[in-house]
């Protein structure tokens, strides 16, 4: 029964991400734009150590997946206002195929947007050199992250009370990034910044990322960012299905 | 196995009992201990202005939310501890039309139709007989976000009807539609009773309780303060007079004589006595001014409406200036 209904809900949600293109455009372009900003007119200002595309765009990944949360918060938030989930709560539909719907399409979004700041990196010189099976922890980590952020932001969606704050509640997932090592290494910050950006779950993302990618990966970073990322996953699966389960 | 539910309940009964019905949120009592009954292939209006309550009744009978005390049940099983059985029954239609935007008409109801299981020979035969029905065909391929409101509510009663519910609940189905819209919907709403659907319908509107329930049950702050047929709840309040017109303020003065008990108004040249609207007292009234030759210009019987009961039950007028 929840089998069939999650393949129903999976589908209306691709229909909506089909129909929507400019949900999906908006979630590329503004990273792509980010990306050029900082490596064409920012990026030789910064000195990392290392040629700067190389050093952000493990960032860049990151920022590409939180970026594409706002359109997933206010989807999530429509379907809870427009009385869209009630409908399916009074026909029994379980609220794993729904809220599964929400978070398969949202991960969709991010994998196509991560996937062309990608491809933006190489056209600018990004020269990695993770080995294959880098390369799968690379997508293996943009996966688990990508589903970490998406329950978060499918419980914020339905939690806030309209369309124009569930946008809102996603501001603080999309500046987290630019306090992490995303764009300059945390130890060139001042000395607050420098400690929250040390210690703020994107930052072990991000450097995970980085040695993956360089090929160097660090075992430290990387039980760090899957830590955080399942610890993420699981307050957003129970935000998610309680508030699911409790508002009409 | 369609998810149809068996007609078993249809027949005589009450399709939903409520008794002691009590709901907060926070320390704001929402619901104060309500009892109502609903019999089965009958309209019943709940009647009051916006913050009533009506949501939270509707909400707490199609099992999405919880009542904090009192039972309730449709269709014969529990609200509270067999949602599931009262799910398999129902049908809601709620304050906003609940339509997948982003789908077209032919596709939200396709949604319907998938969740309920209903074979694709069945989809293809009822999907397309919905449309028509609900005059929807011409825009069936385009998406519901292009849609009026009237042909929301439609699309979004239409989708309810998929699962071929033996109780609908309509929260505010005219709320918001333009005049021809919600006579269009009235006719909706008539047919379904026709065919043996018990309807539980909320409103803020007078004139629709009036036209389409059998039963009314006024609700404000919580709390039931009448129930009955329409004609039960006007004859609660006294009001019904006889109006005639007359050509000259002579005429008038000398109706008045006749009439003691009449109200005067010297400007509309009127006079408005008390009457039940009964045959034989309007006999007697008529008889009495044609012995005095008094000659009127005009006749008419007013009974009181339902704004006139609602004014007298809660002590305050029925929507516009309170709800808005």
């Amino acid at each position: 029964m929840s089998m069939g209904d999650s393949a129903i809900m999976l589908r209306r949600n691709f229909k909506h991400t089909v129909r929507n293109p400019t949900s999906v455009f908006n979630a590329i372009l503004f990273p792509v734009i980010l990306m050029l900003m900082f490596v064409y007119v920012l990026g030789d200002a910064f000195s990392v150590g290392v040629d700067y595309v190389d050093y952000a765009t493990p960032g860049m990944i990151l920022l590409a997946v939180c970026y594409g949360l706002g359109a997933t918060a206010t989807a999530a938030n429509s379907d809870m206002t427009k009385g869209i989930i009630n409908r399916f709560k009074v026909m029994d539909v379980s609220r794993g195929a729904v809220l599964t719907g929400q978070v398969v399409a949202s991960m969709l979004n991010n994998v196509i947007a991560v996937a062309a700041i990608i491809g933006t990196a190489f056209a600018l010189g990004f020269r990695p050199s993770a080995s294959f099976t880098e390369w799968l922890g690379v997508i293996g980590l943009v996966v688990l992250l990508s589903f970490s952020v998406s329950w978060l932001t499918v419980a914020l969606g339905l939690a806030a009370k309209s369309v124009e704050t569930a946008g809102l509640a996603t501001v603080p997932l999309i500046m987290l990034p630019f306090f992490s090592s995303a764009i300059v290494p945390a130890d060139k910050m001042g000395a607050g910044v420098a400690q929250f950006a040390r210690y703020q779950p994107f930052t072990p993302i991000i450097e995970t990322f980085r040695g993956l990618l360089a090929g160097t990966p660090s075992a430290g970073d990387a039980i760090a960012a899957t830590a955080w990322c399942v610890g993420i996953a699981v307050v957003g699966y129970v935000w998610a299905t309680a508030t699911f389960k409790k508002r009409a | 196995m369609t998810g149809r539910p068996p007609i078993v309940v249809r027949m005589r009964s009450s399709a939903i009992e409520v008794s002691g019905l009590r709901k907060a949120f926070g320390d704001k009592v929402v619901l104060g201990g309500i009892d109502l009954e609903v019999q089965a292939g009958t309209i019943f209006s709940l009647l009051g202005p916006n913050g009533a309550g009506k949501t939270t009744t509707v909400n707490v009978l199609t099992t999405l939310i919880k009542a904090d005390g009192g039972t309730v049940r449709v269709a014969g099983h529990d609200a509270a501890t067999d949602a599931k059985a009262v799910r398999a029954a129902i049908g809601v239609t709620g304050q906003f039309a609940a339509v997948d935007e982003l789908l077209s008409g032919q596709e939200n109801l396709q949604l319907m139709a998938d969740l309920h299981r209903l074979g694709a020979a069945e989809s293809k035969r009822i999907i397309p007989e919905l449309l028509e029905h609900f005059e929807l065909t011409e825009s069936a391929q385009k998406l519901a976000s292009t849609y009026s409101g009237g042909m929301r509510r439609k699309l979004d009663l239409a989708m309810t009807l998929v699962g071929d519910p033996q109780i609908i609940f309509l929260d505010e189905p005219t709320t918001g539609l333009d005049p021809r819209s919600r006579r269009t919907m009235w006719g909706i709403i008539r047919e379904l009773v026709a065919r043996g659907v018990t309807i539980f319908l909320t409103t803020q509107y007078l004139e629709e309780a009036d036209q389409l329930a059998d039963r009314i049950a006024v609700l404000d702050g919580g709390r039931l303060v009448a129930q009955g047929t329409a004609a039960e709840l006007k004859r609660r309040i006294p009001g019904g007079h006889v109006r005639l017109r007359f050509a000259d303020v002579r005429e008038l003065d000398a109706a008045a004589l006749v009439l003691p008990g009449g109200t005067r108004d010297d400007e509309a040249l009127t006079l408005a006595v008390p009457s039940d609207g009964g045959t034989k007292s309007l006999r007697d009234l008529l008889n009495r001014l044609d012995e005095q030759s008094v000659q009127a210009e005009e006749f008419s019987v007013h009974t009181p409406d339902l704004d006139d009961v609602f004014l007298a039950l809660t002590g305050h007028a029925s929507n516009e200036e309170m709800a808005k």
